[in-house]
């Protein structure tokens, strides 16, 4: 039996004056996506960061990747790992080439203009190589984001409200991404309030609801 | 990729991203001048005073305009950016190393443009001019260190803007009694060999405590 690209057990995050998660019991399995719903506030991001092994748990434990959450192990997996957030990345007067450039130079270790270049066609914004993220849209730095994950190809997706504000294109772009890494073995998690774009793309949902994983359907 | 080569990576994107955005040499230069120029304005034009005091007064405006160049946007990087340079694998050392080492740049660039405005407005006169070339760069380099430990530390906290300064300024003090004594050694034909020894000893702290702290800070729950 293959095991699973996430295991979380018993896992709470509490911060000051406040338990964010109560006791997430999560498997994602490998090859699957799964969409993550619930109100604002109800702890989704939180959860995500965890999965990204970027947070801690306060209590409980997990794989992510073979790699224990709260070892020094996870750093070894993160290159394996695609997050794209609320917030951009980008750094503002640099142009979406500089900075792919950027990102896709740290990852690949070495100087990869031409990749960052071929990428940013593939999420069509060839036009716009020069411009400067402060001038860019909202929706053409989430292509940039985008296409930093063409060039990382993770073995775990993961996505949070990744379809606000975008137009057709830049969705399908977001589906492709999704069935890219379930094709190769790996496993999507997206976080999204629009349940009607979200579920067709997905095999199973979840929602939390005031940090506690509430009900579950595939 | 090497940890070098990460710094080097990070460092030139960094710098290009700030240079472009000019806020160091439109806003924080020409707002340290205007401060300059309000001491000989409040004191009138008396010569002697002013020879006596341009040093230090310098040295003070460096400490608090330079907090304003810590504090630029990469050293206090929103958390969506450092998440994305973890999950690239930049190990948290280099990160400091880059960003410490583009604050450093802008620091000298400061220091260069407030001290022709201080050799201009007050005219002081010193024994020697080239210990200045130790002297600017040390207190630059520990500055730029306290900055990004300061940024990684109140990184992800919602009112980090005033903390960075409250981080800052006071830990840069033996940073401003050793700049500034120095110079005034310099005015007066003094030794200043022990303070600067003492700006080395305070950047060799600090660049050990910045290394040192770089992975836990980075790695600790925000």
């Amino acid at each position: 039996m293959t095991s699973p690209t996430v295991s979380l057990r018993s896992v709470a995050v509490r911060k000051p004056g406040a338990l964010i998660l109560r006791s997430i019991d999560l498997e994602l399995a490998p090859g699957s996506a799964t969409a993550l719903f619930g109100a604002n506030g109800s702890g989704k991001t939180t959860l995500l960061r965890v999965v990204a092994t970027l947070l801690r748990p306060s209590t409980g434990t997990g794989e992510v990747l073979g790699a224990p959450l709260g070892t020094a192990a996870v750093e070894t997996v993160r290159k394996r790992i695609g997050l794209v957030g609320h917030d951009t990345t980008l750094y503002p007067n640099l142009t979406l080439g500089e900075n792919l450039e950027l990102a896709a130079s740290i990852v690949l270790g070495r100087s990869a203009r031409t990749e960052a270049h071929q990428a940013l066609e593939q999420v069509g914004l060839a036009a716009a190589v020069d411009r400067r993220a402060a001038r860019s849209s909202n929706g053409m730095k989430r292509r940039v984001e985008f296409a930093r994950l063409l060039i990382v190809a993770p073995d775990l997706l993961l996505l949070d409200e990744a379809h606000v504000g975008l137009d057709p294109d830049a969705s399908k772009l977001v589906e492709h991404l999704i069935t890219d890494v379930t094709s190769r073995g790996g496993s999507a998690l997206v976080v999204a309030h629009e349940e009607e774009r979200v579920k067709p793309i997905v095999d199973r949902t979840l929602t939390l609801v005031d940090g506690i994983l509430a009900g579950a359907a595939s | 990729m090497r940890m070098r080569s990460q710094i080097r990576t990070l460092l030139r994107f960094e710098l290009r991203d700030e240079f472009r955005g000019g806020e160091v040499g439109l806003v924080v230069v020409p707002f340290a001048v205007v401060a300059l120029l309000t001491i000989p304005m409040a004191v009138g034009i008396d010569t002697p005073l002013l020879e006596r005091i341009g040093p230090g007064i310098y040295w003070s405006i460096i400490m608090l305009f330079g907090v304003l160049v810590t504090q630029r946007q990469s050293s206090t990087a929103p958390t969506a950016a450092r998440d994305m340079l973890r999950l690239a694998g930049v190990d948290p050392a280099a990160r400091f190393a880059a960003t410490t080492l583009a604050t450093f740049v802008l620091l000298v660039a400061f220091e260069i443009g407030a001290g022709l405005a201080t050799v201009a407005l007050y005219s002081p006169a010193l024994d020697s001019w080239w210990p200045l070339a130790a002297l600017l760069p040390l207190t630059a380099a520990g500055l730029a260190m306290i900055g990004t430990i300061a940024g990684n530390i109140v990184s992800g906290l919602e009112t980090k803007t005033s903390l960075v300064a409250l981080i800052v300024v006071p830990i840069a003090v033996p940073l401003l009694l050793g700049a500034a004594q120095a110079t005034e050694g310099l005015r007066v034909g003094a030794g200043i060999l022990r303070w600067v020894l003492l700006l080395a000893i305070v950047d060799v702290v600090l660049a050990v405590a910045g290394v040192l702290t770089a992975r836990p800070l980075e790695e600790s729950p925000r």
